[in-house]
């Protein structure tokens, strides 16, 4: 025998449940409480620095088929590469933009939305930069984890060039399943795909 | 952060301890599971940051289901109890201000939601949600109603043991988690497919609360004890030394 090991164990996931929204969504799901508002709903305080975007998706399951009773969240960056966060240190995140959004998916389309900024470049544990990205967060009915992944954007080519996780991707062929696509001025798509040929990256952070 | 420096990023998620993405007994897992092995990476400034959330979000009855959606001078029906605990990281430190929701059916085992139809009614006083930030110590309590079990359709005749859902924050994205609490002694938890996605007894056990006669309030509320783990940081000499652990 050796000495023990005094560490905890992380508590088990358990599926968010197709009833997600009564907890993190209320007013969106009819229930009128906390003032009228769900948190995440809107990530400007303010007028924001930076370049104003509009985010879309649909998250599809392994028939194709758009999740319309999913939640999404958004973690990322403000214009400048900063978080708005109390852990950092690097400087003063945009005081008008909160970093964090959660979309419900619309009930029809499963369509979810996202208005907020292109985010700055954010060092690398190295410290090389990494390109643009937004960290997205998908639960769900039938999840039993919340899934992981990045948005990057395709119109970033030199920073994805040199980014050191998309760099680190041994098939290649997948990168553009992290790419958000521009469909207009400050207009982004971004589809995940579950399952299928499309699949998306998911990451283990 | 450089190799050298205070960061170390958080402890891997040990996936051998949480359910896998497929679990076909869990039939809406089968079309929902990445097929794909994930991509490993150790946590960046992306993970291991997350957004803030002020005391002052917190309204005075949103840890209080018996009364948040209740018209004045009423309360919600069903078995009043107290769920308490602590909100700790793996390293066994408490983890402050971080802010947890929860969700839950009314005491028929009904939810307040349109795509709901089971035939349990609902209760004109009960929402069925609430939410708090955690305590210095990573300590939380709030008041509800206990859940009633309900049928769903998986297999022929499914039934979720009664559970309070909780979505809970930490202090760095990477930590992020959705989990139910359960609740000690009900049969339905080893008849449960969405129990049954978890991988040993000791994880059901690490979901489910004991009743705690010392907490119970005489007349009042039962008191059920939930502690929630999220995950540990890499510790440095001087953070050990500095908290006197
Ligand atoms: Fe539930």
């Amino acid at each position: 025998m050796v000495q023990k090991l005094e560490y905890l164990k992380e508590s088990p996931s358990q599926t968010a449940g197709p009833y997600v929204h009564i907890g993190c969504m209320p007013n969106f799901s009819g229930i009128e409480i906390y003032g009228g508002s769900d948190l995440g709903r809107s990530m400007k305080t303010g007028p924001v620095k930076g370049e104003e975007i509009t985010v879309t998706g649909i998250v599809h399951d392994g028939m194709g088929t758009p999740l319309r009773d999913a939640m999404i969240e958004i973690w990322q960056a403000d214009a400048a590469g900063l978080y708005a966060s109390a852990n950092e240190t690097r400087g003063k995140a945009d005081p008008n933009f909160t970093g964090w959004g959660r979309s419900p998916g619309d009930p029809e389309t499963g369509e979810f939305v996202f208005e907020t900024v292109k985010p700055g470049r954010v060092p690398f544990r190295d410290g090389r930069l990494m390109a643009p990205h937004a960290t997205l967060w998908i639960v769900a009915r039938g999840i039993n984890i919340g899934l992981q992944t990045r948005m990057y954007f395709e119109d970033e080519a030199e920073a994805n060039a040199e980014d050191p996780i998309l760099t680190r991707i041994e098939h290649q062929s997948r990168v553009p399943t992290l790419l958000a696509r521009k469909t207009g001025e400050g207009a982004y798509r971004f589809d995940i795909h579950l399952q299928g040929p499309d699949e998306t990256i998911f990451f283990d952070f | 952060m450089t190799e050298n420096g205070q960061n170390r990023g958080y402890i891997a998620r040990d996936r051998d301890r949480q359910p896998d993405a497929y679990t076909p007994g869990y039939k809406t897992s089968v079309k929902r599971s990445p097929q794909a092995a994930l991509l490993s990476f150790p946590t960046t400034l992306s993970e291991e940051t997350s957004p803030v959330f002020g005391h002052g979000l917190i309204g005075k009855l949103d840890n209080d289901l018996i009364h948040n959606y209740a018209k004045p001078g009423e309360s919600a029906i069903g078995p009043r109890i107290i769920v308490y605990g602590r909100l700790l990281d793996e390293t066994g430190r408490g983890v402050p201000g971080a802010l947890l929701e929860f969700w839950q059916a009314n005491a028929g085992g009904r939810y307040r939601h349109k795509k709901e139809g089971y035939i349990a009614p609902l209760d004109p006083n009960f929402g069925g949600c609430g939410r708090l930030i955690t305590g210095e110590d990573g300590s939380y309590e709030f008041r509800t109603i206990q859940p009633g079990p309900y049928p769903w359709p998986n297999g022929p005749n499914e039934w979720r043991p009664a559970h309070i859902h909780f979505s809970v924050f930490g202090h760095g994205f990477a930590q992020r988690l959705i989990t139910q609490m359960y609740f000690e002694g009900d049969p339905l938890i080893p008849l449960c497919p969405i129990v049954g996605v978890l991988k040993s007894q000791q994880a059901i056990d690490d979901l489910t609360a004991p009743l705690d006669m010392n907490r119970t309030l005489p007349m009042d509320a039962r008191a059920y004890k939930f502690d929630i783990v999220l995950r540990g940081r890499r510790q440095t000499y001087f953070e050990n030394r500095r908290e006197g652990l």
